[in-house]
C-alpha cells in the first residue's frame, strides 16, 4: 500500500510541477465552458426581427410585445410589404421576420384559426432553425392562453413546418457536449501521454524491473486523472449552474456516478491508447484524432446525429461520448432517473471493460 | 551467478544476439565491452527479464529470467541507457520513490548508498533534469541501489559522461564489488575494459573473446610498435601500403603498427626512411583490449 | 612563422540563456585547415558556442566571423560555407543511401547534373557503391557516420563542424573515420570537431578545453601535455576539470 501511495504521490507532482499539464487540466475546461456557454446562448439572445403585420389589430400588436418581451427577440422594423424582406435579410438587419395575414384577430375569432408565417434567414441553418422554433413557441404559448381566458376555441397556424421540440433547450445543449468533451480530453490524453513518456524517458523500464505489478503501474497512473477529471465534471456543474443558470433536473447522485463510468471509459481507453504508442506524440495524434474530432462531431454534440448519413449513424453508435452526452441530457434537462438511462448506461460499462481488458492483455511486463 | 546459455535474439531480420554463452561470477564485476549495435543492450535487457530471447535460456542466481522474473526483478537494481529519472522530480523526491517502489526507504538502506549520496546531497531540492551528466548518474545508481539489490547491471553507465566523472563512477563500482554486489556493466569505451575482474568483447552478436583483460591481451598478444613521425599523415599511408603490414592504426600521437610475420622494428625503420620521414622514432609498445579488440574484427568479419 | 589564414575568429564571445551564463568570454580563433578540437564535459558550453558558430543561434554579445562572414548579419551566408554533423542529428532513416547523398548534395546547392558524379565519386571512396540503394536504417552505425561526414563536405566547404561524431563506434571504423578526417583535413578543409574520447583530442592540431563556459587550456596536445605534465591528453583534461565548481560540492 505504501508503494502505491507513493506511486500517486508522484503522479500528482508530476501534474502539477508542468504549467502546460495544469492550464489544460483546469485552464480549458474553464475555458470551453465559457466559450461555449456564450457563444450558444447569445445565439437566442435579442436576435433581431422584423415584423410585417397586414392586419395591426389587438392580438397581433399582443403577440408582437410577447415576443419582443421574452427577450429572446429584438424588434429592428416594422414592414409595409413583402417586397423588403429580401432586402432587409440582405442588408443582415433582421434574421427573422413574422408576417400576421389581414383580419387575423377577426380570424381567429370568427373561424377559429388565424395564419401567420415565420421567415428566418436560413444562411445560417442551425439559428434559423431555432429562432423558428423560439417564435413558434411563443405563439403557440399566447395562443394557448387565449383558448383559456375566453371561451372561443382559436387556432393560431404558424406556417413553419417545424415542430417545437420539447427538449431542444438550445442554451444548454452545449453542456452535456462540453463535459464528454473534456472528460475525454483529460481523462484519455493525459493519460495514455503521461505513460507514453515514461516509456520515451526510460523510466518504465525500471518500474517493469520493479516488484511492481502491472495493474499496480497502471491503477497508480490513473488515480489522480480520475480525481482530477472528476473534479473536472463538478466544476462544470457549477459553472453551468452559476454562470449559465443550468439546471439540473434528475437525481444528482445519479448524474456523478455516471460521470465517474465515463471518466473510466475514457481512462481505459487512454491507456489502451499507451499500449499501442511508443512516443508521446504519437498518443497525443491518437487522442486527438480517435477521441476528440469523434466526440465533438459524432456524438450528438454539435451536429445532430438522426440528419446523418446512415453510415455515420453506425459509426456513431460505437462512440462512448454519444451515450454519455445522451444520459446527462435526460438526466440534467428532462429530469429523468435510471429506468430512462440504464441502456446507455450498459453500454458504457460494457466499453469500459471491453478495454481495460484489451489494455491488461496489451500491457505487458516486459519491453517488446 | 548468472547463466547464459545459446542465447540468440532477432529484430525482424536484424540478428542483434547470435548464439551467445558465458558465465558471469557472484561477486564479479564483469565488463560487456564493444561498440553501438554489438548487442550489448539487447543481452542486458534479457538478463534483467525486460525482453525475451528467441532461443536460449539465462538464469540469475538459479532464477530462469522467463518462468522466475518476479523473483529476479527483486533481486536486480537496474540501470538502462539513458539515465531514467524523473527529471520534474527532485533528487530526494527521485531516490525516495524508487526505494518505495522497492518497499523499502532511504534511511534502511542509506549505509549502501552513502558515499555515493552525500555527493549530490547538496543538491537534493533540484530537479533531476537540471543535474550535470555525472552528479545524473550518481543519482541514477543510488536509485538503482537503494532496494540492495544482489546484483546490478549497468548499461552504458559512463556514456556522455565526462572523463573525471567516469573516473569516479569506476572506483564507486570497485567499492560495491567490495561488498559482495554482483556487477554487469556495459561500456563502449575500450580502455575501461582494465577496470574490470572479467570481460567480454561483443561485436554484431557475437562473443569475440571472454577472460580478464590481462588474460585476453596475452591471449591476441602481437607486437606492437608504436611508430611516430613529422607528417603522420604520410607516415600512416606510407605503412599502409608496406608489404610487411599485418594492420595499422592511429593511437594518440602515436601509430600502433602491427607486422604481418615475425620482423624487426630494422626493417620497417629502413623502408620508412626511404620514404623520407623525419623525426621518425619506432618503440616496441604493450597493447591494450583495444589492439585486441580491433584484431578480433578482422579476423572474425 | 608564414602568416596563418584565419577562418574562425571569436573575441569576447558571450552567450546567456536568462541568468545562466553558458559562455564566458570566449576568445579563440582557428586557423585554416587545422583541425581544432573542442573538448569539456557535458553542459561545459560546447554545443552552445558550437551553434553559434554555425549560424544556428545568435550570441548575447562578442565579435565572431566564421569563414569571413560575421554571425549577426551574415548567417546565411555561413551556412553556405560550412558543413554540419553530429551523431543524433544525420541521414534520413528511411531514405536509400544515395536518396540522402542527392537530398543533401540538392540543398547544398550543387548542380543537378554534377550530383550524380559526385554522389558515386563519394561511394566509391568509401567502397559504398553496392549499398547505394539499401535504406539508411539498416546501414551499421560506424558506415552511416563515415557517409554522414563524407556528405557534410560535398559542396567542399570551408570548414565542417562535427559534433561528437564517433560517439559509440566501434574502434576499427572510428579510425577509418579519422582517416576522413585528415584527408579532409590535406584538401583544405577546416575542421572543428567535439568528442569525448581522450585519444581523439592527440588527433587534433590544437585543442581547446572548456569548463563552466570557460576556455582553461588551449594549445597543441603536445604542449598541453607539457604544460600540465602529464603523459596523456586524459590526465591533462581530468587535472582541468578537477577546477571546475559546477561539480564541487
Amino acid at each position: 500500500m505504501k508503494r502505491f501511495k507513493s506511486f500517486v504521490l508522484k503522479e500528482f507532482r508530476h501534474i502539477f510541477r508542468d504549467v502546460r499539464t495544469v492550464i489544460i487540466l483546469f485552464g480549458i475546461p474553464v475555458a470551453q465552458i465559457l466559450i461555449f456557454g456564450y457563444v450558444v446562448t447569445n445565439e437566442v439572445k435579442d436576435a433581431k426581427i422584423a415584423v410585417l403585420d397586414l392586419s395591426k389589430d389587438e392580438m397581433t400588436i399582443e403577440i408582437t410585445n410577447k415576443l419582443t418581451s421574452s427577450g429572446y427577440f429584438l424588434l429592428v422594423r416594422n414592414l409595409n410589404s413583402e417586397d423588403e424582406i429580401e432586402e432587409i435579410f440582405r442588408k443582415g438587419e433582421a434574421r427573422e421576420v413574422i408576417i400576421f395575414e389581414p383580419e387575423f384577430s377577426s380570424n381567429f375569432v370568427k373561424y377559429g384559426k388565424a395564419n401567420l408565417r415565420i421567415i428566418t434567414d436560413a444562411s445560417d441553418a442551425n439559428s434559423a432553425n431555432m429562432l423558428t422554433n423560439y417564435t413558434s413557441a411563443i405563439v403557440r404559448d399566447y395562443s394557448f392562453s387565449q383558448n383559456k381566458s375566453s371561451a372561443v376555441a382559436g387556432q393560431i397556424l404558424a406556417q413553419s413546418r417545424m415542430q417545437f421540440n420539447q427538449n431542444l433547450e438550445g442554451s444548454y445543449m452545449f453542456v452535456p457536449g462540453t463535459m464528454a468533451l473534456i472528460l475525454m480530453l483529460v481523462s484519455a490524453m493525459m493519460t495514455s501521454i503521461s505513460i507514453t513518456r515514461e516509456k520515451e524517458t526510460g523510466t518504465m523500464e525500471v518500474l517493469l524491473v520493479s516488484p511492481l505489478k502491472p495493474a499496480q503501474i497502471i491503477i497508480g497512473k490513473v488515480i489522480p486523472y480520475v480525481i482530477l477529471s472528476f473534479g473536472n465534471a463538478i466544476s462544470i456543474l457549477i459553472l453551468g449552474y452559476f454562470v449559465f443558470g443550468l439546471p439540473v433536473n434528475g437525481p444528482l447522485g445519479l448524474l456523478l456516478a455516471e460521470s465517474l463510468l465515463f471518466i473510466m471509459m475514457a481512462l481505459s481507453l487512454g491507456i489502451f491508447i499507451s499500449t499501442i504508442s511508443k512516443s508521446q506524440q504519437v498518443a497525443m495524434f491518437i487522442s486527438m484524432f480517435a477521441l476528440m474530432l469523434p466526440t465533438m462531431l459524432l456524438s450528438g454534440f454539435i451536429f445532430p446525429i438522426e440528419n446523418m448519413p446512415e453510415v455515420l449513424q453506425w459509426l456513431c453508435n460505437v462512440m462512448p461520448p454519444k451515450y454519455y452526452i445522451t444520459i446527462v441530457k435526460n438526466i440534467m434537462l428532462k429530469g429523468t432517473g435510471f429506468e430512462f438511462v440504464w441502456f446507455e448506461t450498459l453500454v458504457l460499462l460494457g466499453m469500459t471493460v471491453f478495454f481495460i481488458l484489451l489494455s491488461i492483455y496489451k500491457f505487458k511486463i516486459r519491453l517488446d | 551467478m548468472v547463466e547464459i546459455n545459446n542465447i540468440s535474439k532477432n529484430y525482424g531480420k536484424v540478428k542483434a544476439l547470435d548464439n551467445v554463452s558465458f558465465t558471469v561470477n557472484t561477486g564479479e564485476l564483469f565488463g560487456l565491452i564493444g561498440p553501438d549495435g554489438a548487442g550489448k543492450t539487447s543481452l542486458l535487457r534479457i538478463i534483467t527479464t525486460l525482453i525475451l530471447a528467441n532461443s536460449g535460456s539465462v538464469k540469475v542466481f538459479g532464477l530462469d529470467v522467463v518462468k522466475d522474473y518476479k523473483k529476479i526483478r527483486n533481486i536486480t537494481g537496474y540501470m538502462p541507457g539513458k539515465f531514467s529519472l524523473y527529471q520534474d522530480l527532485s533528487v530526494e523526491e527521485n531516490l525516495s520513490f524508487f526505494a518505495s517502489v522497492f518497499g523499502t526507504t532511504i534511511q534502511e538502506n542509506y549505509h549502501l548508498i552513502k558515499d555515493i549520496y552525500v555527493q549530490i546531497e547538496p543538491f537534493k531540492t533540484r530537479p533531476a533534469g537540471k543535474l550535470s551528466g555525472g552528479m545524473k548518474q550518481k543519482l541514477a545508481l543510488s536509485c538503482a541501489l537503494i532496494h540492495k539489490p544482489e546484483i546490478l547491471v549497468l548499461d552504458e553507465p559512463t556514456t556522455g559522461v565526462d572523463a573525471v566523472s567516469r573516473k569516479e563512477f569506476w572506483a564507486m563500482l570497485k567499492n560495491l564489488k567490495k561488498i559482495g554486489i554482483t556487477i554487469i556493466v556495459s561500456t563502449p569505451y575500450m580502455d575501461e575494459a582494465a577496470l574490470c575482474d572479467r570481460v567480454a568483447l561483443i561485436q554484431q552478436g557475437k562473443i569475440l573473446d571472454l577472460d580478464s583483460p590481462e588474460g585476453i591481451i596475452n591471449r591476441n598478444i602481437q607486437e606492437i610498435f608504436e611508430v611516430s613521425a613529422k607528417d603522420m599523415y604520410r607516415l600512416k599511408n606510407d605503412i599502409s601500403s608496406y608489404e610487411n603490414t599485418q594492420s595499422v592504426f592511429l593511437f594518440g600521437r602515436v601509430l600502433h603498427y602491427s607486422p604481418k610475420n615475425e620482423s624487426s622494428a630494422k626493417d620497417l625503420e629502413e623502408y620508412l626512411k626511404n620514404k623520407g620521414h623525419l623525426n621518425l622514432k619506432i618503440e616496441k609498445g604493450s597493447p591494450g583490449i583495444e589492439d585486441c579488440f580491433m584484431k578480433l574484427m578482422n579476423t572474425n568479419g | 612563422m608564414a602568416e596563418k589564414e584565419i577562418v574562425i575568429s571569436v573575441k569576447n564571445l558571450v552567450k546567456k540563456f536568462g541568468a545562466f551564463e553558458a559562455n564566458k568570454n570566449l576568445s579563440f580563433h582557428v586557423n585554416k585547415g587545422e583541425i581544432f578540437g573542442f573538448l569539456g564535459a557535458n553542459g561545459a558550453g560546447k554545443t552552445t558556442a558550437m551553434k553559434i558558430l554555425c549560424g544556428l543561434s545568435a550570441p548575447t554579445s562578442g565579435e565572431i566571423s566564421v569563414a569571413g562572414y560575421d554571425v549577426y548579419a551574415q548567417r546565411e551566408k555561413i551556412k553556405r560555407n560550412i558543413g554540419y554533423m553530429s551523431q543524433k542529428f544525420s541521414l534520413y532513416e528511411d531514405l536509400t543511401v544515395m536518396e540522402n547523398i542527392r537530398f543533401y548534395a540538392g540543398i547544398y546547392g550543387i548542380k543537378k547534373n554534377l550530383i550524380k558524379t559526385k554522389a558515386l565519386e563519394l561511394l566509391e571512396k568509401l567502397h559504398f557503391l553496392e549499398m547505394a540503394n539499401t535504406l539508411i536504417g539498416s546501414v551499421p552505425l560506424g558506415w552511416k557516420q563515415k557517409l554522414a561526414f563524407s556528405i557534410a563536405i560535398i559542396h567542399k566547404p570551408e570548414i565542417v563542424f562535427l559534433d561528437e561524431p564517433t560517439g559509440g563506434v566501434d574502434p576499427v571504423t572510428r579510425r577509418q573515420f579519422w582517416d576522413l578526417i585528415y584527408d579532409a583535413s590535406n584538401r583544405g578543409i577546416t575542421v572543428f570537431v567535439t568528442t569525448h574520447y581522450m585519444d581523439e583530442a592527440e588527433y587534433c592540431d590544437r585543442v581547446c578545453i572548456m569548463v563552466d563556459g570557460r576556455i582553461d587550456a588551449l594549445d597543441s596536445p603536445d604542449n598541453l601535455k607539457m604544460q600540465f605534465n602529464a603523459a596523456n591528453m586524459d590526465e591533462v583534461f581530468i587535472k582541468l576539470a578537477r577546477n571546475s565548481d559546477y561539480e564541487k560540492v
